[in-house]
């Protein structure tokens, strides 16, 4: 018989070193949409992580957010964009050592910050949302349509924005360009369309069979 | 036991990765971009497990609302850098030096 808690931290440590191999490639891989599909392994992988933390909702909200469609966005952005990939790695080898020193020296102090903390070990205890009688989304949505309403309905305000922003920025006016003018289609009147004239009826001119020698009498 | 620890210390690596990529991939703005989703997301574990360990609903609250504003957030740092792709047909950042910053 495993013991749970030791197969909840096996499992954290396998979904943790998935998420940093995973981020790692994100800032070193050569090709662009391999980055963005290591970033969604990334996502994925820290899903699973809060999973571990009984944070179900917000996992779920980021696989479907961030993996539906944020993710999916920048891949069809990277795929729409004819990106010449050599020259913009140019700088990699000369700007590594500066960042490995930074992101080193970062680390260390927080973990510094984050070792003086280990003396109080914190054990994650009794979910609170289990202990409130709710399961965590509605213990999210209790807060979230109470105490948070003003910040949510904001939060809607800047997707809003946000939407508007980026069909503001991309749309193009092509000069030349035929379109349809639903307003003039509908407006229309039957007597624009067809004009009815009288004139007098013609015998066609026949010109078709060429000219036949007449039969003599 | 998987401890408050555990949590904080991979959030700190993985900032410091998105710094580390943020420094070495000074030319492409779309690594650029993703680095900074990194960086969220690290923040957003370092929520995720205050909220869980110090029985706080507002920490997942949070999360909520950063993961709503890093989606507005991308949409229009996308949008821009197709705009700037069209206009100037690179995503190099050395290149992008028209304002003599």
């Amino acid at each position: 018989m495993i013991d749970p808690s030791l197969l909840q931290l096996v499992c954290f440590y396998a979904f943790a070193a998935v998420t940093v191999v995973a981020a790692l490639s994100v800032v070193t891989l050569r090709n662009s949409v391999h980055a963005v599909l290591a970033l969604v392994l990334t996502f994925f992988s820290t899903a699973c992580i809060w999973m571990l933390a009984e944070a179900e909702f917000l996992a779920i909200a980021l696989i479907v957010v961030y993996v539906g469609a944020v993710m999916v966005l920048f891949l069809f952005v990277v795929m729409m964009l004819d990106i010449d990939q050599e020259k913009l790695r140019e700088g990699f080898v000369k700007f590594l050592p500066v960042g490995l020193i930074v992101a080193v020296v970062m680390l260390l102090e927080m973990l510094g910050l984050i070792g003086v903390r280990m003396m109080h070990v914190q054990t994650m205890g009794e979910n609170p949302a289990t202990a409130a009688g709710m399961s965590n989304t509605q213990w999210l949505g209790m807060a979230l349509y109470t105490q948070y309403l003003l910040p949510f309905e904001i939060a809607a305000l800047i997707l809003t924005v946000g939407v508007i922003a980026a069909v503001a920025l991309t749309l193009r006016h092509r000069p030349g360009a035929r379109k349809q003018q639903a307003s003039d289609q509908v407006s229309v009147k039957a007597r624009d369309r067809v004009r009815i004239i009288k004139m007098a009826a013609e015998r066609p001119v026949d010109n078709t069979s060429a000219p036949v020698q007449e039969p003599k009498p | 036991m998987i401890t408050l620890s555990h949590y904080i210390v991979l959030g700190a690596i993985l900032f410091c990765i998105s710094v580390a990529g943020l420094f070495i991939n000074r030319k492409n703005v779309i690594v650029l971009l993703m680095a900074i989703e990194l960086m969220l997301l690290a923040v957003n574990i370092n929520f995720v497990a205050f909220s869980r360990f110090g029985h706080d609903v507002a920490g997942q609250v949070f999360v909520f609302f950063i993961l709503t504003v890093a989606a507005a957030e991308s949409a229009i740092g996308l949008a821009i850098l197709v705009l700037l792709f069209r206009n100037r047909s690179t995503v190099n950042v050395a290149e992008i030096d028209s304002m003599k910053g």
